[in-house]
Order: structure tokens, then sequence, then C-alpha cells
């Protein structure tokens, strides 16, 4: 490094000075209000802390009263639960609306922007919209049910077993994001693929499967590692929708985080669930990116 | 970018065939039809949220639902904003989303500016760490936050959720880069060698140049900021500083029964700005979204 120095050209010298003045703001934000709170939030995850007294070193016994509780283990599986089933429902449908999208028919724009709108209406409207929407009684939601099956439907967010069930299906009405950059990744299929397969005679299945689920490979992938980051936050949801419930059905894990931090002001057990929570999404994106180098097809790669 | 370019080439040849086989002609009407069916889906919840905010009170709990409203309510709408100070939230929000948003399009554009423009040794550990912070929760560093805000005297105040901002978010440092590299850098050249100096090039020349991308930035960062709920949630404690998101959220502990009606009426007041915004903007939209997906 010190050797390197004298080698830096006047040139590089400029360069190199010009470059920080210019990201110095997010440097400090970067300092400020991210790395350090990191750090100091691993610091208090080994202390009890309740923010009126000062915080007390007490080891690791956060993370073993975490470990030994069945709520953080429940708040675990139930955000889990929503990730592994929503996360690539979410995709897999929003790639198809991409697909339909992407057929050369007349009001293209005027679906596209149907499509897109639900994802306008977001947070705590969306929420209170789909409670009404879900109520058992009243609900639109249960009348199509009635219609459609002639039986009495489910009881939705009141219900233990539909109650994720109610939430994925809510997630599906907010797509938007993901078709339009699906859409997108669909225009930049080279046409003479598809061409090419035609003459070769390949089904219009075949095609899909060859050629634009591998062509849009990396987009699915930036998807779902957003996709999954994004679930794992889940709150609104549980905070407006549900309280949790019911019987803790869905106590999101960071709606139990909230709650440990800022309604019991355990703020030393709240940071050690931060601290896992930092740690499995690290640990997951660096291994959906390695595993990806398997399935994602980048042009100009090897193959 | 190259992405549009590349459509607009394949357009004529995707058109060029007049005569269309048959399994095609069945592709385009059937997607036709699916498109139909789900576009109907997807306005469904929408339109229940309008007929619902222009029902009375009785006629909301009646089973089966009515599709149309007896007579419309549009009182409700009255009702609804009277019932709790929302003008008051309406303002308090408008200017959170504006303030940050400003914030941090402009400190933001700096930022990425000189991730774009200048080769600084480091430069590509520097990015890798910005793309690392993209990944990180709210919740990881929200603790710390509210410690060191408290510290500063910030609670109940728009300052903790504002300051932030005008450091530069790394999502809009991410795709404002992302524009700037598709200026060809001859034309900095140009300004440095007519002595403009590195601050007037950037401010004079690369903002002006970048417009519709800041355009994309700031729809991102007031629709985002008009929708943050956990933010305000934690920061904010009295009744009068309250968002909109706030307010909707403690709506319904006000009652028993919940008016439905009023409830509905007061939500589609608070989605009715990204709602105008986006169709006012849709092409800045659709734009940044895509951008920010796509390398």
């Amino acid at each position: 490094m010190a050797g390197k120095r004298g080698l830096l050209s006047k040139k590089d010298w400029w360069e190199t000075k010009y470059f920080y003045l210019f990201i110095s703001p997010w440097i400090l934000g970067l300092i400020l209000f991210t790395g350090g709170p990191i750090l100091m939030s691993g610091y208090y995850s080994f202390t009890r802390y309740d923010i009126a007294h000062n915080p007390v070193f007490i080891g690791f016994q956060n993370y073993t009263n975490l470990f030994h509780n069945d709520l953080f283990w429940k708040s675990s599986g139930v955000t889990l639960y929503y990730t592994l089933v929503g996360v690539p429902l979410g995709l897999a449908a929003s790639l198809v609306l991409a697909m339909l999208l992407n057929v050369k028919i007349p009001g293209q724009r005027v679906f596209s922007t149907i499509l897109y709108l639900p994802s306008v209406v977001s947070g705590v409207a969306l929420s209170l919209l789909w409670v009404w929407l879900l109520d058992p009684d009243f609900g639109v939601i249960n009348m199509l049910y009635y219609n459609i099956t002639g039986q009495v439907g489910p009881q939705w967010l009141s219900d233990e077993h539909w109650v994720i069930p109610s939430l994925i299906m809510m997630s599906l009405w907010t797509l938007g994001n993901n078709v339009i950059i699906y859409l997108a990744g669909l225009k930049s299929v080279p046409q003479n693929l598809y061409e090419a397969a035609q003459i070769d005679g390949a089904s219009r299945f075949k095609q899909m499967w060859h050629i634009t689920i591998p062509m849009v490979s990396p987009v699915t992938l930036f998807l779902l590692i957003t996709g999954i980051i994004g679930s794992f936050q889940v709150f609104v949801q549980a905070d407006v929708m549900t309280k949790g419930g019911p019987n803790y059905a869905s106590y999101f894990y960071v709606y139990y985080l909230y709650q440990q931090a800022f309604r019991s002001f355990n703020l030393g057990y709240a940071s050690a669930m931060a601290w896992v929570l930092f740690v499995v999404v690290g640990i997951l994106t660096w291994l959906m990116m390695k595993v990806s180098k398997r399935w994602v097809h980048y042009e100009g790669g090897g193959e | 970018m190259s992405v549009s370019a590349q459509v607009k080439q394949l357009a004529p040849a995707a058109g060029r065939s007049s005569s269309i086989s048959t399994g095609e002609r069945v592709t385009k009407i059937s997607s036709f039809i699916l498109l139909i069916v789900i576009c109907t889906m997807m306005l469904l919840p929408l339109y229940i949220m309008l007929s619902t905010a222009l029902k009375t009170q009785q006629e909301v709990f009646v089973f089966p639902p009515k599709w149309v409203p007896n007579s419309l309510m549009w009182s409700n709408f009255v009702d609804a904003m009277k019932a709790r100070p929302f003008g008051q939230y309406f303002y308090n929000t408008t200017l959170y989303a504006i303030v940050g948003t400003i914030g941090e399009v402009f400190s933001s554009a700096f930022v990425a500016y000189g991730f774009s423009r200048y080769r600084g040794k480091g430069r590509n550990a520097m990015f890798l760490i910005l793309l690392a912070t993209m990944m990180i929760p709210y919740p990881v560093t929200m603790i710390p936050q509210f410690v060191l805000f408290k510290n500063l005297g910030w609670i109940d105040t728009y300052l903790p959720l504002n300051v932030p901002s005008f450091l530069g978010s790394a999502y809009i440092i991410f795709l404002l880069r992302q524009f700037f590299n598709t200026v060809p850098t001859d034309l900095f050249e140009a300004a440095r060698l007519d002595g403009c100096s590195e601050l007037r090039t950037f401010w004079n020349i690369a903002l002006p140049l970048c417009s519709p991308a800041l355009a994309s930035a700031a729809i991102f960062g007031f629709m985002w900021r008009w929708n943050d709920y956990l933010g305000p949630l934690i920061y904010l404690n009295t009744d009068s500083k309250y968002t909109i998101s706030i307010a909707l959220s403690s709506f319904t502990s006000m009652y028993n029964i919940v008016p439905w009606h009023l409830m509905m009426a007061a939500a589609l007041v608070a989605v009715l700005p990204p709602i105008l915004i986006f169709f006012l903007a849709q092409k800045y939209f659709v734009q940044g979204i895509v951008v920010s997906g796509l390398k």
C-alpha cells in the first residue's frame, strides 16, 4: 500500500481526491446510520438494556434466551412460511403476467397500467382495504366464495391456518414492480433465438422452458434476493391487520422484534434478534449468489 | 437504455409477418381473454374500496354486499376527514415526503456522480459496500439509530426521519449512477478544459442532463415516504405530528364497530396522491423501476 502511493500519478491523485469528495456524504451516512448502528446493535445484543439505564453486559444470555424461546422459533417459522410460499409464487405469477403483456395484442398499455395500479396502493391503506375484503361476514371475497362454491368461506384473518395464505393472496395483488422488471427482461431477449427455435419446430412450451426462462434468469435472481429480504421484514400487515394473531399465527419476525424493542423495551434482546436477522440475510444472499452461478445465464458468459 | 433501443429495433421484425399462423392467433386471443379476466380481478378491490366509501353505515353491513350503493354518500368523505384532523396529517405527510425526498435525491445525485465520474482508488470496493448496504434490512439498524436520536433529543420530531436522507440512500445512488454512466464523458472533459470547476460541472451539466432520472428517483422517494409506517411509528408520539399512515392505523381503535364506509373513504383520500402521481408521471415511474432491476 505505502509503496503504491508513490506510483499514483498526478491524474490518479486528482481522480481519487474528487471521488472521495463526492461520495463523502454517503460515507458519513454509512458510518453514522448503517455501519455504526450495526456494530452498536452487536454490542447491545450482549447487554441488558432498557434505554432508561445504561446497558449492562450479560454475555451471551440474550442469545441463549432467544434460542430457548418458543416465540422466537414461532415468529421465525411464520416468516419463513410466508417467504417460502409467497416469494416463489409471486415470481411465477409475475413472470406469467409479464409474458402475457409481451404478446402483441391491442390494449397492452391499458393492461399494464391496470396491473400496476394496485401496487401504488400500499402500506396501511392497502392493509385496511384487505381487512375489509377478507371480512368473513361482510367481505366481498367470502361473497364470491359463496357464489362460486355454494359454501360458507373460511374465517381468513381470524383463522390460524388461513391467516398466512390470506396475506400471501394479498401480496399477489401488488406484483406490479416485479411484472414491470420481468417485462423489460423479456423485451431484451433476442428475437432471433425464438425464430431459430421455430425453424427447429420447438413447441411454445419448449421455447418458454429453454429460451425465455434461462434468458430472464438474472432478473429472477435479482427479484428473488430482494423479494426474500423484503419478505423477512413484513411488519405493516402484522401490526395493522392481525396484531400477530390469531394464536401468534402471523407473529412475523420483525413484528416480534419491534414489540421487544419499543413496547417491552428489551433493547438488548431485540438487538440480538436484529443481529440474527442480519447474519441470516447475509448468509442467504451470499448463498443465493453462489448457487446462482449454476442456474443464472449471463450473456457473453461461458455458456 | 439499451433495452428500449433493442426493442425498437426488433419491433418492425416482429410485426413483419402479415400472415399469422393459427397457433399465433390462438395465443393472442387467449392472452387477451386472460388479461381481461386478471385485470378485472385487479380492479375489483379498488372498486370495492370506492363503493364502500360511498355507502351508508347500514348498507355496509349487508350480506351479500351490494355492488352498487343505493345512494352515493359523498358526504362520507367529509365525515371521514372530520373524524380526525386529517388535514393536519395530510400536511405533515406531504412535508415529510417533500423535504426527505429533496434531500435524498440531491445528495444521492452528488454521490452517484462521484461513483460514475471519477476512477478513484478503491472505487470498486466502495461500490461493493454500497451494493451490500442495499441488502441490509432497516430493523437491523433501527435500534441504535433510535438510541442515537434519543440522545440528540430528536424523538417526536421529523429530524430522525429526514436528516439521514440528506446523506444519500444506497438505492437511489445506485439508480442515478446507472444513468450517469450513460452520459458521454467527453462532455465533462470539455467543461473542465473550459475552466469549469468540478462542482459546477456537476451542477450545471450533469444534473440537468439527468433530470429524467432525478424525476424517477424523486417519485420513488415520495411514494416510499408517503407510505412509510415503521419509521414514523417509532419516532412520532404527538397526535398532531402523525402521518396519514399512523392516523389511519389508529382510526379503527376509536370505534367498537368499525365504520368501514368512513375507513374506506379515508383510505381512498390517503392513496389519492400516489395514484395521481402514478398517472401523471407513469413514464418516469416505469423507467425508474426498470433501471433499478436491470444491470
